[in-house]
């Protein structure tokens, strides 16, 4: 190992534009993992160094002190100490200041410089300084710290060549590790050094444009603040479902031209069953959540990356304090309308451990994408497509209506868990709001890559495996061919079935529906296809069969039926990649298992409170 | 002389220096980021933004060249003495 190429780790605050660097200087080929142990991400990458030697980079967790105040603080703390499980002792680190920030970041440098490794220090975001009206010497700076100093532009990738360079140098350089000596009032000190060594780096300071803070002006006022953000969440929404049309249409063919191609090729069969009905069918009815995911992210990406994204978990916080949770919150929830995954996934950023569990426990409440499948058809079928006003369409109320029952159920539950399981003072909400800036195709574009391909290797592994046990629950045992039942009865889902039936049964769902609870265990949308498989099997003629979907809903459900189940499914933990992902990011059974529980007994009452409640109503 | 204040009842766009701070008030670790932020006893700030509709809660704070976001429960344990000059730069 020791003969491996050189390590290179990035560190710096928070917002100092590591990661735009690291993006400039490996390029798309980035390895993410975790730390053993921990939910601290690891991104790995490699790039050539001057000679055209190779070297790996890794980018730490952003930081403000080296006495850490989070888990992802501790890594990088452990990480440039050399004493990390799971990484070697690193060559070289490059830290990352803001130009516009020095005296605030030169206090994180002056404390890794101290151990006396190899440092390079990144003067980054100069174009902003410049933008603030500020003037920077960097080889004044260089001559205040002792290492060297490469101003940089990491999101136009300039001054990475003359970076690579001196990384080259300072590589031969032997480490001379020092004892960091604690003193006496040492925080103190720290800061008063970094504000002179700041203050000699900077020449001239006009009063500048100070662009970010006319932005804000209209972006953080009272009133406009807040009309702006939900402008812009609405645009948001209406993209996520108008510009997938088109993709979704193709996924959809594609993944019928391959069953197709599969079925004329293959001999009949067991193994083309488990393929076409299976593999296909299972991957491919997660796959075309795909462009929705891709969208919703591509908002989130460009928010996050013009500095726009604190600023929306500002004016959220105080909602999200009313129910214990903090501005922190809003991103990931904000995330799980596309997809639960993801948004678990983004709790990562909230480092108080009780907020981030009590956000990851009602994610699944937000309703995300796999819903709408259901939801439309169901709307379709039992609400009548008049209007109640004007423009608004009775269908599209319901549907709000829907989303709005998980954003209050969510609210609710975050209030009671907070009191209760999660149970602790409030966080507070102390948060770094960054300059503007114009966000950077190349870093967007890398993001959704990363994105795309986290969900789509989920989609081949956990889903694809529920789908596989699924689809061999309801296929085995065979049914005897004497037998009067019916292959779905006869198989062990049928039996599990047997099991459900009377539990669902006070709450209006019949046989039928139970069964088709099963499958939508991987996942909600399935429940449609179920259901559609089921009544095609039971029709007792060609004629029956041809019927539509909506067509026989509509003669074996009741309205009240419907509505339950439309209740049923705001809350019914129903995808199994949520509980994978929750027990992968809580590290362990106990809250996969908590969540799986709750929302199981919510939906359940809620089903069984519509139901009974639209059956006095005599609907 | 302008009164000396808490953080949380300074005026908006006012600019002050932070006087002293009860950090006994401040969970250890939120006082640890917030010095690492940049609020620490004889630091110039100027308070920004409130939350929205005009809600007291959180505040936007400048610190340096910094813009901060903090709660109405840490900015009433810092006291301030407002200072009457508009921005030094």
């Amino acid at each position: 190992m020791s003969e491996a190429v050189p390590l290179i780790v990035l560190a710096g605050n928070p917002n100092s534009g590591k990661s735009a660097l690291f993006n400039a200087l490996t390029g798309a080929r980035q390895k993410i993992a975790n730390y053993p142990g921990v939910t601290v991400e690891r991104k790995s990458g490699h790039f050539s160094l001057a000679g055209g030697k190779q070297a790996e980079l890794v980018d730490l967790p952003g930081s403000y002190s080296l006495d850490p105040t989070s888990p992802d603080e501790e890594v990088t703390r452990g990480v440039i100490m050399g004493i990390q499980e799971g990484e070697r002792t690193p060559d070289a680190i490059v830290i990352v200041l803001d130009a516009a920030n020095l005296d605030n970041h030169l206090r994180f440098a002056l404390e890794v410089i101290a151990l006396g490794q190899p440092v390079v220090v990144a003067l980054n975001m100069m174009d902003l300084a410049e933008r603030d009206g500020l003037t920077l010497d960097p080889t004044r700076l260089e001559a205040a710290l002792g290492v060297p100093v490469v101003p940089t532009v990491a999101v136009r990738r300039r001054g990475l060549e003359h970076l690579t360079a001196v990384l080259e140098s300072q590589l031969r350089k032997k480490p001379n590790p020092v004892k960091p000596v604690i003193e006496e009032d040492w925080e103190h000190g720290l800061r008063k050094r970094a504000k002179q060594i700041a203050n000699q780096a900077i020449i001239a300071e006009t009063a500048g444009r100070r662009w970010s803070e006319r932005t804000d002006r209209l972006f953080m006022h009272p009133f406009a603040g807040p009309l702006i953000l939900f402008a812009i969440l609405f645009i948001m929404f209406q993209a996520v479902f108008a510009w997938s049309e088109a993709p979704i249409g193709w996924i959809e063919s594609g993944s019928d031209w391959v069953a197709g191609a599969v079925e004329t090729n293959m001999a009949p069969g067991f193994i083309r069953d488990f393929i076409i009905e299976g593999a296909i069918a299972g991957v491919g009815s997660v796959v075309v959540f795909l462009p929705q995911i891709l969208i919703l992210f591509l908002f989130i990406l460009l928010l996050e990356a013009s500095g726009y994204m604190t600023r929306a978990a500002f004016i959220m916080d105080r909602l999200m304090a009313s129910v214990g949770l903090s501005g922190r919150s809003f991103i990931p929830l904000l995330s799980s309308f596309a997809c639960a995954i993801p948004g678990i996934m983004a709790t990562r950023s909230i480092s108080d451990p009780r907020d981030r569990l009590t956000t990851i426990l009602v994610a699944p409440l937000m309703t995300c994408a796999a819903r709408l499948p259901v939801y439309a058809i169901i709307i379709g079928a039992f609400i009548p497509p008049t209007t109640v006003g004007p423009g608004i369409g009775l269908q599209g109320l319901v549907l709000f209506g829907l989303y709005i029952f998980g954003i209050v159920g969510a609210m609710i539950v975050a209030l009671v868990l907070r009191s209760t399981v999660t149970k602790g003072p409030n966080s507070g909400f102390l948060m770094e709001m960054p300059k503007y800036q114009l966000p950077n195709m190349r870093d967007i574009l890398i993001g959704l890559w990363q994105r795309a391909w986290i969900f789509l290797r989920r989609a081949g592994t956990i889903i694809f495996a529920a789908t596989v046990v699924l689809w061999l629950l309801l296929t085995f045992p065979k049914v005897p061919e004497d037998s009067a039942m019916s292959q779905v009865d006869y198989s062990a889902a049928g039996r599990i079935t047997n099991v459900i039936a009377p539990i669902v049964k006070p709450i209006g769902f019949d046989r039928d529906i139970a069964l088709a609870l099963i499958p939508a265990m991987a996942a909600r949308e399935v429940a449609v296809a179920a259901l559609a498989t089921t009544y095609a099997i039971d029709a007792p003629d060609e004629e029956a069969e041809a019927k539509s979907l909506t067509e026989r809903l509509q003669s074996r459900w009741s309205l009240p039926t419907a509505l339950a189940f439309l209740a049923w499914f705001v809350f019914a933990p129903q995808c199994i990649s949520t509980i994978a992902v929750t027990r992968r990011e809580t590290n362990g059974w106990k809250w996969p298992t908590f969540m799986l529980v709750y929302l199981f007994a919510l939906a359940y009452v809620a089903a069984g409170i519509t139901y009974w409640s639209a059956v006095a109503l005599g609907l | 002389m302008l009164t000396p204040t808490t953080l949380d009842q300074l005026a908006l766009r006012q600019n002050a220096e932070v006087v002293s701070i009860d950090w006994t008030a401040i969970s250890e670790n939120d006082g640890r980021r917030l010095r690492a932020l940049g609020v620490d006893e004889g630091v110039a700030v100027e308070k920004l933004y409130k939350g929205m509709f005009g809600l007291s809660d959180p505040i936007a704070l400048k610190v340096g060249r910094m813009t901060i976001a903090v709660r109405k429960s840490h900015a009433e344990a810092i006291s301030v003495q407002p200072v009457s000059v508009t921005n030094q730069a």
